[in-house]
């Protein structure tokens, strides 16, 4: 179908510079999810893929073709918004329609095209109500209807989850990758929601205040997160975040949590005698049994059981509080004394003082998101 | 507590009386007075029952004013004939001009845009005492005085500004997302225009023609001073009934009657929209 390149794109607004000499190359048929606190320009960037507005300096290529100075119905491309922006006036088999109708196709072929789509996104029954009587859902399934009605080779899809309850977002999430794979497009895909980002993404750039701060698959974001705040961003319960010194003995390179040397596996050799912060996940913690070496005594605070899984608040002999998860039903503690252990594979270093990884040799900080 | 409610609602009710009774009693007493000769009009003291008669629109439909000095032509149907021309062409054009310019100012930010727009809606600042004169002397020599398309022309002063502010604030009420959307379905801006813009902005499109109407109708220096008889509107033709031989009260409370009565039902059957299109934006929900 169509890859997409963006080099070197500017955008400002007065004195504003909203995206900042950004490059981003998406594959035929991938989906890349930008991910990013509001106000990132996830969303400008998106409207310059559209042609809505033009950028200041750099070039947009759609299947290897510069589309910078083309007008917006010339790009082929399919968007879903964020606030759905369906025509008011027009019923949900009309708004669906509109990019059959821009190619002058025949009604036969509107009404099929229509009606196969609306199928899919199981709309089928409220395609002659307008858009104030459809709920939300049926209001975000009409806005993705009529992105996809036109089999665009680029979708753009702008936080479509973003202003739909829970139980749906659950839902769709589960159906838009397949959805997305059998159409074949190559997907932008805009969210907050890294869940949805984890779910949807071949690949994620996190995005912050213009720039591409990482991209990488979802299982790199997650594993190998370029800086402290990245770290934050995945994962629910967030990541534990600890300050400590590194330092080396013969047995390897360790940090002393609560007098305990914890020794550290992989690559972390440049962070010795730093001052860093240590980010464990969660789920890299378990309680174990006293004595076992490597163990942290601490003290239980709270827990909290989410279904699927448990979360213990504990507080270490210094008073540092730390989040354990462990899936239901394996064994715990809920009270009183405890030690838990480090899972020390999955233990990842930043730098104190800027917040970047240390020592990350397969996470390359992407100033302008060359693939890493 | 009930005391006082049942006092305020008292109050409330004198209060809301008051105004009915001033607002209204002009328009009532004009309606009773078109009914009534001028004798009747001007006893003293004004009576409440009297006999109607239906000559002070025999008279201003014949053209035919009956004076204690005798008889006197009069072309009021002529006049009103003017008024409806000159506000529903000034309205039409306005419209044609006013709404593109409005969809431009409120899209697309161009160099001088605000000034531009500012300029036009300067146009009714100024007082039309001013500009006549000035007005008047270009009119005779580019020949447009007393004449219709003149008239039209200077009308815009009243219509234009008031279509371009009201409908371009409509235009900027319309998300922008639901035009982009538009746009990268794969439409050119022209058949956004119409196919989105203006059928969203329409409540706001009908509010703001129909109030031009009525400030074109209204109006009465610029017919006044650049018009002559036969293409007066009805607000110069009323001067007419300052006869030599006094004052026709009647006809002119019956012209006022007939004159008000178009932009009244106008303003009657589309107060929804008026007040709709005022108050609400036009594409909530």
């Amino acid at each position: 179908m169509a890859s997409l390149e963006l080099r070197n794109i500017v955008k400002r607004y007065k004195s504003q510079t909203v995206l900042d000499d950004l490059s981003l190359t998406v594959a035929d048929g991938e989906t890349l999810v930008l991910f990013g606190p509001s106000g990132a320009g996830k969303t400008v960037l998106l409207r310059l893929v559209a042609g809505v507005i033009d950028p200041d300096e750099g070039k947009i290529l759609i299947g290897g073709e510069d589309m910078t100075d083309l007008d917006a119905e010339f790009r082929g491309v399919g968007m879903a918004f964020q606030n759905f922006a369906l025509f008011p006036h027009m019923t949900a088999f009309d708004n669906i329609a509109t990019p059959l109708q821009a190619k002058h196709s025949s009604q036969g072929t509107i009404t099929t095209g229509v009606e196969s789509v609306a199928k899919l996104l199981k709309i089928g029954h409220v395609l002659s109500h307008k858009p104030r009587a459809l709920s939300n859902g049926q209001k975000q399934r009409t806005a993705l209807a009529r992105a996809l009605v036109g089999s665009p080779p680029v979708l753009l899809l702008d936080d479509p989850l973003r202003n739909v309850d829970a139980k749906l977002r659950f839902e769709m999430r589960l159906e838009l990758p397949r959805l997305l794979a059998d159409r074949g497009a190559t997907v932008i895909y805009v969210t907050q929601d890294y869940k949805e980002a984890m779910a949807l993404g071949d690949r994620i750039a996190v995005m912050s205040q213009g720039v591409v701060k990482q991209l990488g698959t979802p299982e790199q974001i997650y594993r190998e997160p370029a800086n402290v705040e990245i770290a934050r961003l995945f994962g629910d319960p967030t990541i534990n975040l600890l300050d400590v010194k590194p330092s080396r003995d013969a047995k390897g390179i360790y940090v002393g949590l609560s007098n305990v040397q914890v020794h550290l596996a992989g690559a972390h050799e440049a962070a010795v005698g730093r001052d860093c912060v240590i980010g464990l996940r969660p789920e890299a913690l378990a309680f174990v049994d006293e004595g076992t070496p490597g163990a942290i005594p601490v003290t239980v605070e709270a827990e909290t059981p989410l279904n699927e899984k448990i979360v213990t608040l504990v507080r270490t002999v210094r008073g540092r509080e730390i989040l354990v998860s462990r899936p239901s039903g394996t064994p715990g503690q809920s009270e009183g004394r405890a030690h838990i252990a480090v899972d020390s594979k999955s233990a990842v270093l930043f730098d104190r003082a800027s917040g970047e990884r240390i020592g990350s040799k397969n996470v390359v900080n992407l100033r302008s998101g060359e693939a890493a | 507590m009930e005391h006082t409610s049942l006092l305020e609602r008292i109050l409330r009710g004198i209060a809301l009386a008051l105004v009915v009774i001033f607002f209204m009693f002009p328009i009532v007493w004009i309606l009773m007075m078109s009914f009534q000769t001028n004798e009747t009009i001007l006893r003293i003291p004004p009576q409440l029952v009297f006999e109607p008669t239906l000559a002070n629109y025999t008279a201003l439909i014949t053209g035919k004013l009956m004076t204690a000095a005798g008889t006197l032509d009069i072309a009021f149907m002529r006049n009103l004939w003017n008024s409806v021309f000159l506000s529903v062409t000034s309205v039409a054009v306005a419209l044609l001009l006013g709404v593109p310019a409005a969809y431009a100012f409120a899209r697309h930010k161009f160099r001088g845009s605000e000034d531009i727009a500012f300029t036009l809606l300067s146009f009714r600042f100024a007082p039309a005492l001013l500009v006549l004169l000035p007005l008047t002397l270009y009119f005779q020599k580019l020949g447009l005085a007393n004449t219709y398309i003149g008239l039209i022309w200077v009308y815009q002063l009243i219509c234009l500004p008031l279509i371009l502010w009201i409908v371009r604030g409509y235009f900027e009420d319309i998300p922008a997302d639901i035009e982009y959307a538009y746009r990268i379905a794969g439409h050119s801006w022209f058949a956004t225009f119409r196919k989105i813009a203006l059928p969203l902005a329409g409540p706001g499109i009908a509010a703001a023609g129909l109030l031009a109407f009525i400030f074109a109708w209204n109006n009465f220096v610029f017919a006044l001073v650049l018009a002559s008889a036969d293409k007066q509107p009805v607000t110069v033709g009323a001067l007419a009934f300052i006869t030599s031989s006094g004052i026709q009260y009647g006809q002119i409370s019956a012209a006022i009657v007939l004159s008000i009565t178009p932009t009244l039902a106008l303003a009657l059957y589309a107060q929804r929209y008026l007040v709709e299109g005022l108050s609400l934006g036009a594409v909530k929900g």
